[in-house]
């Protein structure tokens, strides 16, 4: 299938970029890896008036560790993280991430802050980012602003990205050796969206109880979303079956999922409790708690 | 002159039974393949077509002005412009008619509505998108047990009050046909005194074949001279340029139909498709080349689907486990036009080898097929005409009747195959088994993969509430139509044919009317003829696919390559020898009878030491020929086959279920095939591994599905779910060699026994693995979810 | 709009839209090696090679994006008349049957090759799964990489028997 006509930019510089952007509003779309994009437009589902492409854009492909971050910048694909040593040392979650996204070939193109941009109801890095508590950069014609993750994913793809702004980079705090996490997900098949899935961060204080806890779950509602009361529930406790029972509770009770060919509404709701409880336990066995 | 290539075939004398390379993979691997796609002809056009997105609908009115302002477009036509040429409607195979672009109204979701032609493959599309049509929305049906409802929709208009049809009375307007096999009366006396009976109602889901290289085709009419060239993805090139000529009126002589390299087919390139049709009547119209390729939708909303059988079935049984009868009903979903690929007395091809691999004295069959709103097909999707389901029932049923005895599905199986002592066995239903020994073959497979020590597995883990089953399929096929006294198709006997021309330097070419799309026959017929004539494969060239060149033949599907081309080329190539024969003698300057063919030489009886080889023999064809032979040698052999072949086999699957997600694995999958004599093992173990795969993919993924309104749910591949390396399991293979009796080499083909033998196998592993919880039969293709329902019912759980 | 793609080591000038994709381009330039085989960056028929160590779905790239870049097809793997060892072993292994998705399954494997020379079945099967076959069930083509593995690893010359 053949996309829509539409004009191409290729600017060389991230201020020519939003200068493109601005002038050409909502017509113009930010065009990074194009996995989402592209077909999407074969299909003559998006047919943008302009495009924007910031793949030469230089500076942008950075993947480092500063001031308590890791810093993933909006050329970074998901390979560079799949096949980064220092994540998979050290970034349990992230690392378990860059595995499942979409396939092999496609995570060569598709860009990390693409597809947190895309807000994808089923898309596997939003989860991630909600647990990690990450922040996305955001840059725009006055300047650059930070925002947490929970503001910056609004709704089913939307974000708070604004006319002429374009997001630069995402952060993700960088995890103490207290700290593990994990990425649990069901697909139909490699290269298929979730069936539901569910990313977990655990950080225990050194009495082996709960400092902080990051649960986010996607596919099963209008956007991926944080089980609150989940993270509430293990927060300060020591980690048992139980605890780990009634905070993944929590993710069946808060999920709203439509049901689709991938599954009815109650099926993804008992998927979204299942593989948030085994995030959890594969998570603390990261840290050398046994709890099953 | 050395030519520099990176050319890899085997070299000498490679007969029947080498596991010799492909002779067809040096240009695949390099690229250098020619697909349909790959084709490019001066001042080629391109077409797109546009599609309904209602399911049933009349139309009101199609607007192309806005199409044709777009720089580019060349042409828009609808029903209208087709129907001048006589050409709005064409016969299916199965004796009923299709529309080619939507007549008044559609009949299904994406039906082809109207065709664009343009310079660029980018201004078809733009063309296609900007076309207008209105449309008024009818009341639809999806479900066939509603089809036939007093108050149903009348689906087809122009049939509407026809109370006759292609295969007799129709009861109703949306109902296609009935037809039956077997005795009804003595079936159901003989259940009604049988000591145990089951009944057990199953669905095999609409399929698509789905190969990754889309349909296409490009027309091509000169209009100098008249002559239509068409290169089609097809399976079938003759019949295509004969069905050709039927519906256009050019004489058959004046088309040349190329079938270049086809990525795939497993029957999805059997029929005749609108969009064929549409860009041959455009080349004719606008002077000009027409190329056509499907996309990915148009091949999975629009080309033939298979299966969509939903079957009720009912055996009886003595208290220890002997069989005695079966009845079966099955409602086939056809869609909204009756364009099933099946040969013409047959309309549910060769569902009546439903009895199996087993003795049973009395079965009935009925079939009834009616009208819905979905796209029309019903093709052989590797599988032999119907077969697919029919193992499918036989073997999932077996299971059940099983379960009810509280019998090992092994042992009920070993207590009712047909004994090899009894063939050839005439079936309850009315075919004449050709050979086989179905007891060795399952015992093979039951050592291979340690049957007892299983089951022991599986006890023991069944008492600490751990998952896992066994499934067993021992099906037997029936392929290779097939035999002129019952097999055409539109009239046309399914014979096959091949050419063999022996060169002066005792090289050869050979040509078939099959045409291959990935089975090897490059290399397999090489073979053949290598056996047959002593010459060296890598002096041998097959080729396919031409009309203007190749023999007649009705093409390649339903496994009847080998048990019809291949026997023609055995033939053939013995009928050469015996020519040969007589010039070898006056070689040898020795009397014909003096001579024999020993070790693919001609030696003079009692004499060793004189021989001449064919290669000699081949040159004095040419050159020194006894006196008043006609030169040359070589030769045009018609098979028609005696009989049909009837391979078999034993799968057995071993799986593991997630108490969590209802996830199966499975872990692993014994097939033991006996497909007769093998040419080529490499090749015969190639396909047995591709077609487990699909038939992995049909118990649990494949699936084309509708809404309530018609919407086509499964577009493409994203919804359309085809298995990657990793999903796949890991396949043990092994086989037995029955032969087959009728067949000059004894072969009985192979492409397509695991696709239809597999499916069972994986659903009894399910099934088998939740019996104890009461489950007796879950519909394919088996997803997490409903595996993940049964054990919630169940109560059990786990994270 | 004109744009310059390099490909298999020839630069090639090629009058393009800017949506025109980047099999569409490759294919038009006469190197039909590279195939199509969906419309959802499914299948991975048209996976081609850019820069040397990534595979990508040049269904799923305008042809624009592909500026500035070196693009490896299929036709490019053979070296003065001496097959590439994944080409050699997909032979051998009767790694193909009907050849369609062979070069993309080849490039996608070459790239594999690139980042794990010395791959479990496993990691093989992980790193294929974006590419479909519907054909050969897989197996034989994973042994096909595992014997192109080898090959690669051995001193060039002794090359896997025949
Ligand atoms: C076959 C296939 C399977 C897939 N499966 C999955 C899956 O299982 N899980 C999953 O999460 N994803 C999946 N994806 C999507 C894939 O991961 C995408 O790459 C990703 O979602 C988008 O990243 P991209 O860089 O390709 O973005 P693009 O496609 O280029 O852009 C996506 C959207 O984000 C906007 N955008 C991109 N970058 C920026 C930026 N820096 N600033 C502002 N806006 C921006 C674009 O304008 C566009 O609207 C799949 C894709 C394919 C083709
Ligand atoms: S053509 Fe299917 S992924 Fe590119
Ligand atoms: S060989 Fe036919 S699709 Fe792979």
């Amino acid at each position: 299938m053949i996309p829509a006509a539409f004009e191409y930019k290729r600017p060389m510089s991230l201020e020519e970029a939003i200068s493109h952007l601005a002038e050409h509003g909502y017509d113009a779309r930010v065009l990074a890896g194009g996995q989402s994009l592209i077909p999407a437009m074969r299909y003559r589902l998006a047919q943008p008036a302009v495009l924007v492409d910031i793949n030469k854009l230089p500076n942008l492909g950075y993947l480092l560790e500063e001031n308590g971050k890791l810093r993933i910048g909006a050329l970074v694909r998901d390979t560079d993280v799949e096949f980064n040593k220092n994540i998979q040392s050290k970034y349990h979650l992230i690392s378990d991430v860059s595995m499942v996204v979409a396939d092999p070939i496609v995570r060569f193109r598709g860009t990390v802050v693409g597809s947190l941009c895309h807000n994808d109801p089923s898309g596997d890095w939003a989860a991630a980012a909600i647990a990690a508590r990450a922040e996305m950069v955001i840059q725009g014609k006055n300047g650059t602003r930070v925002e947490a993750i929970d503001q910056f994913l609004v709704d089913s793809f939307a974000t708070s990205i604004g006319e002429g702004e374009l997001a630069v980079e995402a952060r993700f705090p960088i995890p103490n050796e207290r700290t593990s996490g994990a990425y649990e997900k069901i697909e139909r098949k490699v290269g298929d969206y979730a069936t539901a899935a569910a990313a977990v961060q655990i950080e225990l204080n050194p009495d082996g109880t709960i400092k902080e806890a990051g649960i986010g779950i996607t596919a099963v509602a209008h956007m991926a979303l944080r089980v609150v009361e989940g993270e509430n529930l293990l927060r300060g406790q020591k980690p048992s079956l139980d605890l780990i029972r009634a905070a993944a509770e929590e993710a069946r009770k808060i999920a709203d999922p439509n049901p689709d060919a991938r599954g009815s509404a109650e099926y993804k709701k008992d998927m979204a409790r299942v593989l948030v409880g085994r995030g959890l336990i594969k998570a603390l066995r990261r840290l050398n708690v046994a709890v099953a | 002159m050395a030519v520099q290539t990176t050319n890899l075939e085997p070299k000498g004398i490679q007969g029947l039974g080498k596991a010799i390379k492909r002779k067809e993979d040096s240009r695949f691997i390099v690229g250098k393949g020619n697909y349909l796609d790959d084709i490019k002809l001066p001042g080629m056009l391109y077409m797109a077509l546009v599609h309904s997105p209602y399911a049933h609908a009349k139309i009101l009115n199609i607007d192309a002005s806005e199409a044709l302002k777009i720089p580019g477009v060349k042409a828009v036509i609808t029903a209208k412009d087709l129907a001048a040429a006589g050409l709005s409607w064409i016969p299916t195979l199965a004796g009923d008619k299709q529309m080619v672009l939507a007549d008044g109204k559609v009949l299904y979701q994406y039906q082809e509505v109207a065709a664009v032609y343009a310079e660029t493959r980018q201004a078809a599309a733009d063309g296609a998108a900007a076309v207008q049509v209105e449309y008024e929305p009818l009341p639809v049906v999806v479900d066939p047990y509603k089809a036939t409802a007093p108050d149903a929709p009348v689906l087809r208009e122009d049939l509407k009050g026809q109370m006759t049809g292609a295969h007799g009375p129709r009861r109703h307007d949306n109902h296609i046909w009935t037809w039956d096999v077997g005795s009804k009366d003595e079936t159901e006396k003989a259940l009604a005194a049988s000591e145990v009976r089951i009944k057990q109602h199953m669905v095999y889901p609409r399929s698509h074949p789905a190969p990754l290289e889309p349909c296409g085709c490009i027309g091509d009419m000169n209009p100098a001279t008249g002559r239509l060239t068409v290169y089609m993805t097809t399976q079938a090139p003759h019949a295509i340029r004969t069905v050709l000529s039927l519906v256009t009126k050019i004489p058959e002589n004046n088309i040349r139909v190329i079938s270049p390299d086809i990525g795939g087919g497993f029957g999805n390139k059997v029929p005749v498709y609108p969009g064929y049709v549409c860009a041959i009547v455009g080349s004719i119209v606008l002077g000009a080349p027409v190329k056509w390729v499907e996309t990915r939708t148009e091949n999975l909303t629009t080309t033939g689907f298979a299966r969509d059988f939903h079957m009720d079935i009912e055996i009886g049984a003595t208290k220890d486990g002997k069989v005695t009868a079966m009845k079966v009903y099955t409602l086939a979903d056809h869609g909204a036009f009756d364009a099933a690929a099946d040969p013409s007395k047959y309309p549910a091809g060769l569902f009546s080898i439903c009895t199996g691999s087993y003795d049973f004295q009395k079965a009935y069959a009925q079939v009834e097929a009616v009208y819905t709103n979905k796209a029309p097909g019903g093709v052989a999707y590797r599988c032999s005409f119907r077969v697919t389901e029919a193992s499918y029932l036989i073997e999932r049923s077996m299971d059940v009747l099983a379960h009810e005895l509280k019998m090992d599905p092994a042992e009920l199986r070993l207590k009712n195959f047909i004994q090899p002592q009894q063939f050839p066995y005439p079936s309850a239903l009315g075919w004449t088994y050709d050979s086989g020994d179905y007891e060795k073959t399952l015992k093979v497979a039951l050592e291979r993969i340690g049957y007892a020590e299983l089951r022991k597995e599986q006890a023991e883990k069944r008492a600490r509430g751990e998952l896992m089953g066994i499934g067993i399929s021992t099906f037997t096929e029936i392929v290779g139509a097939g035999p002129s006294k019952d097999f055409d198709i539109l009239g046309i006997k399914m014979f096959d044919g091949a050419e063999i021309r022996v060169h002066p330097s005792g090289s050869a070419i050979v040509r078939a009317g099959t045409r291959h799309q990935g089975q090897g026959h490059e290399t397999t017929w090489a073979q053949i003829v290598s056996e047959e004539l002593g010459l060296d494969v890598d002096k041998i060239i097959v080729e396919e696919g031409d009309t203007d060149t190749a023999p007649y033949g009705l093409g390649t599907y339903a496994s009847r390559s080998t048990p019809t081309a291949g026997g023609a080329m055995a033939l053939g190539a013995r009928r050469i020898r015996e020519k040969a024969k007589k010039i070898a003698a006056h070689l040898l300057e020795v009397g014909e009878n003096d001579v024999e063919w020993v070790d693919k030489k001609f030696v003079v009886k009692g004499v060793p030491g004189k021989s001449v080889t064919m290669n000699e023999v081949a040159f004095a064809a040419y050159t020194n020929l006894p006196p008043g032979m006609e030169p040359g040698l070589e030769t045009t052999y018609y098979y028609d086959p005696p009989n049909l072949t009837f391979p078999h086999g034993a799968y057995i699957c071993v799986v593991d279920i997630d108490k969590g997600t209802g996830e199966v694995k499975v872990r692993r999958f014994v097939a033991i095939d006996d497909c007769g004599t093998i040419i080529n093992p490499m090749i015969v173990e190639g396909q047995v591994h591709g077609g487990l795969t699909e038939g992995f993919a049909m118990a649990f993924m494949q699936e084309i599905a509708f809404d309530e309104q018609g919407n086509h749910l499964s577009s493409n591949f994203t919804d359309y779910l085809l298995p990657t390396a990793l999903e796949t399991p890991k396949w043990e293979t092994g086989h037995t060699v029955t032969p087959s009796p009728h067949h000059p080499i004894g072969a009985k083909g192979v492409g397509e026994s695991p696709t239809v033998g597999s499916p069972a196998a994986f659903v009894n592993a399910v099934v088998d693995a939740l019996a104890h919880l009461g489950v007796r039969h879950i519909d394919m293709p088996i997803t997490r979810e409903k595996v993940w329902r049964i054990l919630r019912q169940a109560g059990v759980d786990s994270f | 709009m004109e744009i310059t793609l390099k490909i298999n080591g020839a630069e090639k000038k090629l009058n393009v839209e800017p949506r025109t994709l980047l099999v569409h381009a490759i294919r038009d330039a006469g190197l039909t090696g590279t195939h199509i085989g969906c419309d959802s960056s499914s299948c991975g028929v048209c996976t081609v090679v850019l820069d040397g160590k990534t595979a990508v779905k040049s269904c799923t790239m305008f042809a624009v994006m592909a500026e500035g870049h070196e693009i490896t097809t299929i036709e490019g793997m053979a070296q003065g008349g001496k097959l590439h060892p994944l080409q050699q072993a997909f032979h051998d292994q009767h790694g193909l049957q009907c050849g369609y998705c062979t070069p993309g399954m080849i490039m996608a494997a070459h790239v594999l090759l690139q980042h794990n020379p010395n791959p479990t079945e496993e990691e093989i099967r992980f790193g294929l799964s974006g590419n479909l076959c519907r054909c050969t069930g897989y197996q034989n083509i994973v042994k096909a990489v595992q014997q192109a593995a080898q090959m690669l690893q051995q001193p060039a010359g002794a090359a896997a028997d025949d």
